[in-house]
């Protein structure tokens, strides 16, 4: 009976649910765990991608954290085709800001203009919505450094510590209790490592199963993206006493394929 | 024949602008404001051909404004003269361009910066401390030229004004009586007394 109401999108259940959108954020629950972290200096985005074999090529581009423009950045959890179509729209958005009002786009306004996006592909029929949850991050002179989270609902919301992807849960719980407020972005660097180190499936934690990144501003005041190089991920785990052997070990079998 | 004037001082950019309506040789109406408020901190000044202005004008309040109402926070000066150009840019190119010159005065409340933006009928921008619109500027960006200077006070750009005003009632041909003179600063825009 409930499949009377599964296959559309537009439709609501007769208990007043969207089934269709609420299975595009179970298989975000599946995807590898993203984290970010607002600190008072800068904002740390980090990821565990889920495939890992020695037999496959590393892209060039990342694979879950992206740049968005000068002063924003996102991580993604969820399917990586759909993500890639709303990282071009995402970056579109932002020069198209720039254009207009020769101005940087405030980070809200980008996560709102993605959330109209999303959100109206659960109200209008025959589509599926995007199986993609973000985490952005961001800086604008008005409310300076910014975290904030999207679901494939087309609801969002800001942050000073958040987590997407499979246990999530858990490290949310970690992050209740271990944030702090005033944090700087190095103990926010150490935090990321550490939870996912403890919430991440996997023993052996390496360069090839995470992606690191952070925003902050230089000395000059220009906003800086950085994305961290493999040996800059060993360097940080090796830091912060976490480093293991990397081993071969292939994407575990509940997740749906092309979820990352 | 319209006359605008913008000159930036300490906190604050003083504008003037001449109050007579003309169509052809004649005088239709002495008192109009060739002003609209964008937001608080923003005032844009116009001239050109009658029926642009007012509806270019209006059309750019009315968006500055969705503009504050939808993100809740107001577009700055910089951001407003960009858009500005913009939207005269993309006209420039259709069958109906806007024949409009214009100023664009704000001052940000949290910096106290003063902003003056000069804006053409052919979507070109400048950021200036002092600017003239119309004939107005072949008689006095010399004046504010020799006059001005950095961090003035009220009084100081005042005086400044008159000048300027002065000296078109001695060597300009068309005459303008009356100028509307208003103050844009960080607690917003008033009509002044020079």
């Amino acid at each position: 009976m409930a499949r009377r109401y599964d296959s559309r999108t537009t439709i609501f259940s007769p208990e007043g649910r969207l089934y269709q959108v609420e299975y595009a954020m179970e298989a975000i629950s599946h995807a590898g765990t993203a984290l970010g972290i607002l600190a008072k200096d800068g904002v740390v985005l980090a990821a565990e991608k889920k495939t890992a074999s020695k037999l496959l090529e590393q892209l060039a581009s990342s694979e879950k954290i992206f740049q968005l423009s000068d002063h924003s950045c996102c991580a993604v959890a969820g399917y990586t085709s759909d993500a890639n179509t709303l990282i071009n729209y995402l970056r579109l958005e932002a020069q198209k800001y720039l254009f207009t009002y020769n101005e940087t786009i405030p980070i809200e306004q980008l996560v709102q203009k993605l959330c109209d996006l999303k959100q109206s592909y659960t109200q209008y029929g025959g589509l599926r919505p995007y199986g993609v949850s973000f985490l952005y991050a961001g800086h604008d002179d008005d409310f300076g450094f910014q975290l904030y989270h999207s679901d494939p609902s087309g609801n969002y919301s800001g942050w000073k510590a958040t987590c997407i992807g499979a246990n999530s849960s858990a490290a949310q719980s970690i992050l209740k209790q271990d944030y702090k407020e005033e944090i700087t972005l190095k103990e926010a660097k150490s935090l990321a490592v550490k939870i996912l180190n403890k919430t991440m499936d996997t023993t052996n934690m390496g360069s090839d199963k995470l992606e690191f990144a952070t925003l902050s501003v230089s000395a000059g005041g220009k906003v800086v993206y950085k994305i961290f190089k493999p040996e800059e991920i060993e360097q940080l785990l090796k830091d912060e006493g976490v480093l293991t052997a990397p081993t071969e070990q292939t994407a575990t079998s509940d997740t749906p394929s092309g979820v990352q | 024949m319209e006359a605008l004037f913008g000159i930036t001082g300490k906190g604050f950019v003083l504008t003037a602008s001449d109050t007579t309506m003309a169509r052809s040789i004649v005088i239709m109406k002495h008192g109009e404001d060739k002003s609209r408020v964008l937001n608080k901190n923003t005032l844009m000044m116009y001239t050109g051909e009658a029926g642009d202005t007012v509806q270019f004008a209006e059309y750019v309040q009315r968006n500055v404004q969705l503009y504050g109402i939808r993100n809740g926070v107001p577009l700055s000066a910089h951001a407003t003269a960009s858009y500005t150009r913009r939207e005269l840019a993309k006209a420039l190119r259709t069958r109906n361009p806007y024949h409009v010159n214009l100023l664009i005065a704000g001052t940000d409340p949290k910096t106290e910066t003063p902003e003056l933006y000069w804006l053409d009928h052919m979507a070109s921008m400048v950021k200036m401390p002092f600017a003239a619109q119309g004939y107005a500027s072949y008689f006095c960006m010399s004046t504010m030229d020799r006059y001005w200077k950095p961090d003035m006070t009220l009084e100081e750009a005042k005086a400044l004004m008159q000048k300027c005003i002065d000296e078109l009632k001695i060597r300009f041909i068309a005459s303008l009586p009356q100028f509307t003179i208003k103050i844009v600063d960080k607690d917003g825009i008033r009509d002044v007394q020079l």
